[in-house]
C-alpha cells in the first residue's frame, strides 16, 4: 500500500538524515521503527505526509506519488494519513471536542470550521471514538486540563478522526509513564485491527516494540539496517543497530515477554475454540 | 590532568570570580574616566537662565493652584466635545488597527511567511514605529486639514505597527507542534492559523488590543495638539488662553477615564487567561 523508494533527505545544514531508505507497508500491517537519537526516524515518517521534503526519491501511497503533489493535492492527499505525536501536539487551548473535529478540518470549509458548524456525521462519530478511547462526557473540557495519558488519547482519536488508512505515530510512549505507555500502545495496537489501519510506529523502547509490534524496522545513521519480525530481534541485531552495548537484560526481557505474549495468545484461542 | 586532586588534599583553595565585561583593567578605567569627564562637561554646558526659573515656578505654582480647583463649568460645552470627538477617534482607530494589525503581524512572522512577505511587513513595523505618531500627525493634518480625521489616521497607523510588532514576536513563539499537527491533518493555510496560531495567540490578542485603546486614547490628547482634533485641541486652547483652571478640568477627565480604562482591561484580561 506504501511504497518509500529511495528516499534522501539533506537538510539545510548539510546533514544526511535519510540515505536511500527503501520500504514498503502493506495493508493493515503495523510496523516498529527504531532506533538510536538521531537515526533519522521522525525525519522518515515527516517524509511520508511531507512535513519534511525528501530531498530525493518516491513516496507511492496507493499508487498515487506524493512527492509530484501540487499544494492542494496534498492537502488531499494528507486527509488519508493521521498523526499521532510524541508530546501529543494538542492545540491546548480548545477543547477536547474542537481536538477531535480538527481531524475533519480537510474536509471541511474555511467559515464552516470558523464557526464550527461541523457536519453532523463528524460530531457523531467524535462522540463514538470519544468513548472508543475511554474518554466519554470529557467533550468540553480543554486539552491542557487532561493528563498525559488522556491527552495522548485525544490525539489518537484526533488521528482516527480523519478516517485514515495510514497511521504515522511518532514515540507515542515517550512522555508517558510505563503503565499508561502499556495501554496506549495496546489501543493504538486493537485500533489498527478493527479498521485494518497500516501504521508506522517510531519507538525508543525495543522491549515495548517487539512486544506489541509484528514488523520491525532498525534505523541506524539515516539507513535501515534491519528488517524482519520482532523474534528475530537478538543481541546481534541490537548491536548492527545501537552499536556495542551489553544486549544481555534487554534481550532476556524480550524473550520473557514473548513468551508471555504467546501463552496469551493461546489462552486466547482456546477460549476462543471452547 | 587534575584526576589527582582530592577534596581533603592539604593545597591552597582555588578561586573564582565571574569574568569581567571589558577583559584589560586598563581599558575599564578609562572607560569610567572617560564617561564621568563627559559628563561633568555636558552638564556645565547647559545654560540656566535663573529669573526664567523663578518666573517658570511662579507660573508652576498658579497651574498647581488649577489643578487643585479645576472649573469644569466654564468650558464644559468645549470638554464634552472635546471627549466625544477623542473617545470617537480611540475606539474607531483602535478595532481598525488591530484588524489591518492581524495580517501584518502572520506576515512578519518567520515561522509562517515566505521571506520577501516577512521583509516587507517587518519594514512596514520598522515604518511606523519609527514614525512618532506627533510627526505623523503633523503630516496627515497637513494633508487632510484639522481635526479628528487626521486623528484618526494617525492612530489607526501607530496601531498596526505596535499590534503587529508584539503580536508577531508571540506568533514565532507558539508551539510549532500543533502547526506541524494541524498542517498533518490536510487542513488549509486559513484553517492552521484559526486553530493552530489564533487559539495559541489569542489571550495575547485582546490584552494588546485593550492595552492599545489605552495608548490610543491618551495619544489622542497629545496629537490634538498639533491639530487633529479631540480633547488635545481643547486642552491645547485652554493652556494658550493661561486658563489653567480649565486646563486642569481637562487632565482630570484625562486621568479618570485613563483609569477606568486600566481597571476594565485588566479585569477582562484576567477573564480571559
Amino acid at each position: 500500500m506504501l511504497q518509500l523508494q529511495q528516499l534522501d533527505k539533506r537538510y539545510p545544514t548539510g546533514d544526511l538524515a535519510l540515505k536511500n531508505v527503501s520500504l514498503n507497508v502493506a495493508s493493515g500491517e503495523v510496523l516498529g521503527l527504531i532506533g538510536p537519537s538521531g537515526a533519522g526516524k521522525s525525519t522518515l515518517i515527516r517524509c511520508v505526509n511531507r512535513l519534511v521534503q525528501p530531498t530525493a526519491g518516491h513516496i507511492v501511497l496507493d499508487g498515487q506519488d506524493l512527492g509530484q503533489l501540487g499544494s492542494s493535492g496534498l492537502r488531499q492527499a494528507r486527509r488519508h494519513i493521521g498523526m499521532i505525536f510524541q508530546e501529543y501536539a494538542l492545540v491546548e487551548r480548545l477543547t477536547v471536542m474542537e481536538n477531535l473535529l480538527s481531524g475533519r478540518l480537510g474536509y471541511t470549509g474555511f467559515w464552516a470550521s470558523w464557526f464550527r458548524r461541523f457536519d453532523a456525521q463528524d460530531i457523531d462519530q467524535a462522540y463514538v471514538l470519544l468513548d472508543r478511547v475511554g474518554l466519554s462526557g470529557m467533550e468540553n473540557k480543554r486539552a491542557d486540563a487532561l493528563s498525559g495519558g488522556q491527552r495522548q488519547r485525544v490525539g489518537i482519536a484526533r488521528a482516527l478522526m480523519q478516517s485514515p488508512k495510514l497511521l504515522l505515530v511518532d514515540e507515542p510512549t515517550a512522555s508517558l509513564d510505563p503503565k499508561t505507555s502499556r495501554q496506549i500502545m495496546r489501543l493504538i495496537l486493537e485500533l489498527c485491527q478493527e479498521r485494518g489501519l497500516a501504521a508506522i510506529v517510531n519507538i525508543h523502547d525495543v522491549v515495548l516494540a517487539t512486544e506489541f509490534l509484528p514488523r520491525i524496522v532498525g534505523l541506524r545513521a539515516g539507513s535501515v539496517v534491519f528488517d524482519g519480525t520482532a523474534a528475530q530481534v537478538d543481541h546481534d541485531v541490537l548491536t548492527r543497530i545501537y552499536g556495542d552495548e551489553d544486549w544481555t537484560a534487554i534481550t532476556q526481557r524480550m524473550q520473557a515477554t514473548a513468551h508471555l505474549a504467546a501463552e496469551r495468545s493461546e489462552k486466547n484461542l482456546n477460549l476462543a475454540a471452547a | 590532568m587534575s584526576a589527582a586532586v582530592k577534596l581533603g588534599d592539604k593545597r591552597p583553595l582555588q578561586t573564582w570570580s565571574p569574568p569581567s565585561f571589558i577583559a584589560t583593567q586598563r581599558a575599564r578605567w578609562a572607560l569610567y574616566a572617560g564617561a564621568l569627564i563627559y559628563l561633568v562637561l555636558a552638564i556645565g554646558s547647559v545654560q540656566v537662565n535663573w529669573s526664567r526659573v523663578v518666573l517658570g515656578l511662579e507660573r508652576g505654582w498658579a497651574f498647581v493652584l488649577g489643578f487643585l480647583y479645576p472649573d469644569f463649568s466654564s468650558r464644559w460645552g468645549d470638554i464634552l466635545l472635546g471627549f466625544q470627538e477623542s473617545l470617537t477617534m480611540t475606539v474607531t482607530s483602535t478595532v481598525l488597527g488591530v484588524f489591518l494589525s492581524i495580517p501584518v503581524a502572520v506576515g512578519a512572522s518567520r515561522n509562517l511567511a515566505p521571506t520577501w512577505i516577512y521583509l516587507l511587513c517587518r519594514g512596514f513595523i520598522a515604518l511606523s514605529r519609527t514614525l512618532n505618531e506627533i510627526i505623523v500627525a503633523i503630516f496627515l493634518v497637513a494633508m487632510f486639514g484639522f481635526g479628528p480625521f487626521a486623528g484618526f489616521l494617525t492612530l489607526t497607523f501607530a496601531t498596526v505597527g505596535f499590534m503587529a510588532k508584539l503580536m508577531a514576536e508571540d506568533i514565532e513563539e507558539i508551539q510549532a507542534s500543533q502547526l506541524e499537527a494541524l498542517r498533518a491533518t490536510g487542513a488549509s493555510y486559513l484553517q492552521v492559523l484559526d486553530f493552530a496560531v489564533l487559539s495559541q495567540v489569542m489571550p495575547r490578542l485582546l490584552g494588546l488590543s485593550l492595552y492599545r485603546l489605552d495608548i490610543n486614547f491618551r495619544e489622542s490628547a497629545v496629537i490634538g495638539i498639533v491639530g487633529a482634533g479631540g480633547i488635545g485641541a481643547t486642552l491645547n486652547t485652554a493652556m494658550d488662553r493661561y486658563e489653567f483652571d480649565s486646563a486642569a478640568a481637562i487632565l482630570w477627565v484625562i486621568i479618570v477615564i485613563v483609569m477606568l480604562a486600566e481597571l476594565v482591561s485588566g479585569r477582562l484580561r484576567k477573564y480571559t487567561q
